[in-house]
């Protein structure tokens, strides 16, 4: 008895649609609690009011953001368990550790400073208010970085084997699941990209007040700290999204091929194909732009090492299909007798495939009666959809590319004071504002439909992963989902605009705070 | 290390203890929430009421957040089963708790009497949703719910929303609405003063009586009218997490079980009436810390009473009550469990310190006068 494939699509969309919600406001605080962070330490040591007047304002920015950011986490945390049922029990052993560890070390800290973060200032001493503020900072950048461990096992799950008498992954080196190199790349990836996000959100707003003459010392000295930490981390994203691509090229060959559109196998030196349009169904790239020697480089550091292309990747896919089959031959007969020692020895050797059989389940419940159609029709499967792909990838790069250009402008022209003058460029930065949640949501995009057919890399397909629903249940939610989501986005928005509209003389008032 | 028996224990004894943290914790967020509407009735009221909880609520949240990725990692077949077997009951409380955060932060940011009293429409909602169906879930464990495993252990739930919503559980529903209003009263007894103040105790009166009712009413039929769950085969205590190789059967009264075997587990229903009489006692009488004291011990017994009652169960199966969930069988692995405990101890007692100082720092009555002073900064 499996899930329809409708339930599994919904599943999908649901949980694609909720973590994509959340992703927008998750990269904001990201950046954001890192700059007030910064700005408060320069009022730390200046003692400038304005100073103070801008950790405010950005604040309350930061707050009606932060908000929406912890409403839409709790759903991703319960979704496991609601909607990914089996792939909870599957693999819970492992995923829930550092999910857990995320609420004890950092979510705890970023919850409980955020409070007094906003309530404290007249509380408490200046240098305990730094302390807070740079705490919150912190437990955002620690709660990324265990969600980012645990996605990271789901792409690269490493330090865990199977065990038969409890049909689950149990985890066997839990400090290689910490330093998963996947993680540990995909984490300072994710998070500078929080950073991009939080730097443009200040160059943008503040544009906007330059452009209406309003706010000047305030928005040119936001500028001056949003433009030098935008210039450094934007062009961290992109050096880090490098790392990211040659750990993907080490641990999920096959997404990597996908992201290039890479039919077949490039011989060394591999070249990078920069624009084309892929055919999946012909496999072939139409109207191709190669770079000699790029993705060589990109995907194995070197000039010496082919790339392997999709066609191959399906080749051996087929085979650890049929190695799977064996393992699962194995399990059957220790479900009967546990203590089956051949069966045991043959389980073991076979260990790592397992999951390849799961594939099969659609094709043949049963598994080890799969006939060669079935081996090879499961093999493709194993293919994500090129096209999307191929070009999420390269919008991606292309924002990422952009964001050094324009930061790079805006703080040599800040340096000089010459922003004011440059009404184009205050223009191009003011309506640039929404391309990091592009880039970082058709990140997102690369990043887990690339995995496809995977929930968890060669260990479990997606289609086994959901729970015992009805169609009927997953209607419900997705349409209450998306009533509330629609209705809180609108009052999201509408709270931005009015705060930034009225702008800092409108809404911080120094006067309660005293300076101790 | 612990061995694999004692280290279920532990995890049980923890379970129980985050399941508690978050109803002492987030409770009086959500009773005082729960009782906006009654002891608030001009704006600058509620404003005091919902300041009282401002600066504290979301660091509170995270205990439910906690408490359900503790059960992630450490009885993953339960979260599994409890979460997609209740999927609308689950859903219903996640509604809660995505307008709770928006419904505190964003209610002040308009002055307008239209935006604010929807708000506050949204805060007793986003209060009373949580509470009762908590409540409402606890009661359907302590029936059963219907769900089995195939041989792949894949969970198959076959009942529906309105079968959680049956008279028992909603008792216990009740029970728990009335506790955390209590609670949430105890709270504001402390934290406001003048009329808010008399109103917030003169409620957390009635809520108190009428928990201590409820409670001994659903206590009652426990005994003499629910049939509980007793296994019937020898199960290895430190053997591999599977469900699937015991005998349980359904007896009348069968939660009673341990209480004959130990008489001394009576100790954790005494406390919760010890402790209602000690909070109707304090509350009011200048003694209002003890009676926040009081309340949190009364959910100290509620919490306690539910978890020996059910112990070694975790979550009955009514349907195929063989492959119900016990502490021995819907565990994580040995190492797991071990790294999460290490964890849990390094953090637990970080968490608690740097908790208790936000509250020390925010310390003192809230009042309307300090809020109108400092308008931008308060909720």
């Amino acid at each position: 008895m499996f899930p329809s494939e409708m339930v599994v699509d919904l599943s999908r969309f649901q949980f694609a649609l909720t973590a994509l919600y959340h992703f927008i406001f998750v990269p904001l605080t990201l950046g954001l609690s890192f700059l007030l962070g910064i700005m408060e330490t320069i009022y730390f040591l200046t003692k400038k009011p304005i100073w103070q007047k801008m950790v405010k304002y950005w604040g309350i920015l930061f707050g009606i953001n932060f908000a929406m950011g912890v409403a839409t986490g709790i759903t991703m945390e319960f979704q496991f368990g609601t909607n990914w049922a089996y792939y909870s029990q599957y693999v819970g052993d492992i995923f829930g550790a550092p999910l857990a560890i995320e609420g004890l070390m950092a979510f705890f800290l970023e919850a409980t400073f955020v409070g007094i973060f906003f309530f404290g200032w007249d509380r408490m001493s200046r240098g305990a208010h730094l302390t807070v503020t740079w705490l919150l900072a912190i437990g955002t950048n620690l709660s990324a970085l265990w969600i980012l461990v645990a996605n990271g096992w789901m792409q690269n799950p490493v330090g865990s084997h199977f065990n038969f008498s409890t049909m689950r992954m149990e985890v066997s080196d839990f400090a290689a699941v910490i330093l998963n190199p996947v993680a540990q790349a995909k984490y300072v990836h994710t998070v500078s990209a929080g950073y991009v996000t939080g730097a443009m959100f200040i160059c943008a707003i503040s544009a906007f007040f330059l452009l209406r003459n309003r706010n000047i010392a305030f928005a040119k000295r936001s500028l001056k700290v949003a433009a030098a930490f935008g210039l450094l981390v934007s062009i961290a994203v992109v050096v880090l999204g490098d790392e990211s691509g040659y750990e993907a090229g080490q641990a999920q060959k096959m997404k990597l091929a996908a992201i290039e559109a890479m039919w077949d196998t490039e011989p060394a030196p591999a070249a990078f194909t920069v624009f084309g349009f892929p055919d999946q169904k012909n496999e072939i790239t139409r109207a191709a732009i190669h770079v000699p020697y790029l993705l060589g480089l990109i995907a194995t550091r070197s000039v010496t090492e082919p790339v392997p292309g999709i066609h191959n990747l399906v080749i051996d896919n087929e085979q650890r299909i049929k190695n799977g089959i064996v393992a699962y031959g194995a399990l059957q007969q220790l479900q009967q007798n546990g203590n089956d020692a051949a069966a045991k020895a043959v389980l073991g050797q076979n260990e790592k495939d397992l999951g390849y059989a799961l594939l099969l389940k659609r094709y043949t419940p049963t598994v080890t009666d799969a006939n060669a159609a079935q081996i090879h029709a499961a093999a493709e499967d194993t293919v994500p959809k090129v096209a999307p792909l191929f070009w999420s990838f390269r919008i991606m790069v292309a924002c990422g590319m952009f964001f050094i250009v324009l930061f790079a402008l805006c703080f040599y022209w800040g340096a000089k004071d010459k922003l004011i003058e440059k009404r184009w460029f205050l223009r191009t930065l003011f309506y640039s504002l929404p391309l990091p949640w592009i880039a970082i949501e058709l990140g997102w995009y690369v990043a887990e439909s690339g995995r496809q057919p995977w929930v968890i890399d060669g260990v479990l397909p997606t289609y086994l992963g959901t729970s015992s629903l009805t169609a009927s249940d997953l209607w419900i939610s997705l349409g209450g989902f998306i009533l509330l989501y629609t209705g809180l986005a609108i009052v999201e928005f509408f709270l931005m605009v009015k705060y930034i509209k009225l702008g800092p003389e409108g809404t911080v008032n120094l006067e309660p705070s005293r300076d101790r | 290390m612990f061995d694999y028996e004692s280290m279920r224990i532990i995890w049980w004894l923890l379970l129980g203890v985050l399941l508690t943290g978050f109803a002492i914790m987030d409770g009086f967020d959500l009773g005082v929430a729960l009782l906006l509407p009654f002891v608030a009735r001009k704006d600058i009221e509620r404003r005091v009421v919902i300041n009282t909880v401002g600066p504290v609520w979301e660091g509170n949240q995270v205990w439910i957040i906690l408490g359900a990725g503790a059960i992630f990692a450490a009885w993953p077949i339960i979260y599994a089963v409890s979460f997609s077997g209740f999927y609308l009951a689950m859903l219903i409380v996640l509604l809660g708790f995505i307008l709770r955060p928006v419904g505190f932060k964003y209610r002040s940011k308009m002055p307008t009497e239209r935006w604010r009293s929807n708000w506050d429409k949204v805060l007793f909602i986003a209060g009373l949703l949580p509470s009762l169906i908590f409540g409402v879930a606890l009661g359907n464990v302590l029936q059963g719910v219907p769900f089995f495993f195939d041989d792949s252990l894949r969970v198959f739930y076959t009942g529906s929303l309105w079968g959680l919503l049956n008279p028992f559980a909603l008792l216990c529903g009740l029970v728990s609405v009335c506790m955390l209003a209590m609670h949430g009263a105890s709270y504001l007894a402390t934290k406001t003063e003048g009329i808010v103040r008399q109103r917030a105790i003169q409620y957390g009166r009635i809520a108190a009586i009428l928990m201590l009712i409820l409670f001994m009413l659903a206590g009652l039929w426990v005994a003499k009218g629910l049939n509980g769950f007793v296994v019937d085969s020898i199960v290895d205590h430190a053997g591999p997490s599977n469900p699937l190789h015991k005998a349980v059967s359904m007896v009348l009264g069968g939660w009673m079980t341990n209480y004959h075997l130990n008489p001394l587990l009576w100790i954790a229903p005494l406390l919760v009436v010890v402790a209602v009489i000690g909070q109707l006692l304090c509350l009011g009488r200048g003694q209002s810390k003890w009676g926040f004291v009081f309340s949190s011990l009364a959910i100290v017994g509620v919490i306690s009473t539910f978890g020996l009652s059910l112990f070694p169960f975790l979550l009955p199966s009514s349907s195929h009550p063989s492959m119900s969930l016990l502490v021995w069988d819907a565990s994580s692995s040995l190492l797991t469990l071990r790294i999460m405990l290490v964890c849990t101890v390094i953090f637990m007692p970080i968490i608690l310190l740097y908790t208790a100082w936000v509250y020390r720092v925010m310390r003192g009555r809230v009042t309307a006068d300090a809020i109108e002073s400092d308008s931008q900064n308060k909720y």
